[in-house]
């Protein structure tokens, strides 16, 4: 039940801002009702598309950061394909790679405190050999 | 005297025969690089670098196109990794962005169709 998805999904370019609001509170009671938890709501903007979806060039996109399980997803991505002003949407799951990037981290900060507890030794020995000779 | 020309020549005519072989020494050239950098050129092509394990980039993330577009022919086709110099695990992880990011139309399918 610990599964995280970026949900981004674009919505047709003279859509309102406060269409955009209730569609995004929409979901989130959605998610919410499912157990689930709303992490990040991004606003990307008005974007250019790269190609026509459904006859239009430009799109606004939002970006949705959920944690929660699969069937979670599966009913708001039955939602978004329902709303019309939704043209089109991607569902991408993150907690896996977030896993990995975690591990990465770990295993170089380790290194740098390793490395950085060995030179400051270093510095201390030869801070001492010379005030001993001294 | 023919006796002593005969070894001579014999001995000629035997040395010369590994040193022909000789002459021609393995071919290490074309075969060691042949890995990174291809496509016809034989010998030392400037090793390329993996642009993702010099920058110690790990995540590549389908939504920044500027980094997306670096990998992505003026087609949009995607860049086959001998041409860019990627290494295997990133390029695959490139390369699925790059989808990605096709289908969310951040990138397109097809640029002008070349």
């Amino acid at each position: 039940m610990n599964r995280t998805y970026e949900l981004m999904f674009i919505v047709r370019p003279d859509m309102s801002e406060e269409d955009q609001d209730k569609l995004i509170s929409t979901l989130e009671s959605a998610v919410t009702s499912s157990a689930g938890q709303v992490k990040n709501i991004e606003r990307m903007g008005r974007r250019r598309l790269a190609y026509k979806v459904r006859k239009f060039q430009d799109g606004i996109y939002i970006l949705l950061t959920v944690e929660g399980s699969g069937g979670l997803i599966h009913e708001l991505e039955r939602r978004l394909r329902v709303t019309e002003p939704v043209i089109k949407f991607l569902t991408v799951r993150i907690d896996e790679e977030q896993k990995r990037l975690d591990k990465i981290k770990a295993i170089r900060d380790a290194r740098r405190k390793t490395s950085t507890a060995a030179a400051a030794a270093q510095a201390e020995t030869a801070g001492e050999a010379p005030a001993a000779t001294a | 005297m023919a006796d002593e020309t005969r070894p001579t020549a014999a001995a000629e005519g035997g040395s010369s025969a590994p040193e022909r072989s000789e002459r021609r020494p393995p071919r290490g050239g074309p075969g060691g690089p042949g890995g990174r950098g291809e496509g016809g050129r034989k010998y030392f092509r400037r090793k390329k670098v993996c642009k993702f394990c010099v920058e110690k980039i790990e995540a590549i993330n389908y939504k920044d196109t500027r980094l997306l577009t670096q990998f992505v022919a003026e087609s949009g086709k995607i860049v086959p990794r001998r041409l860019t110099g990627v290494c295997t695990p990133h390029q695959r992880r490139l390369s699925s962005a790059i989808k990605q990011a096709r289908n969310i139309a951040l990138l397109p399918f097809a640029g002008r169709a070349s």
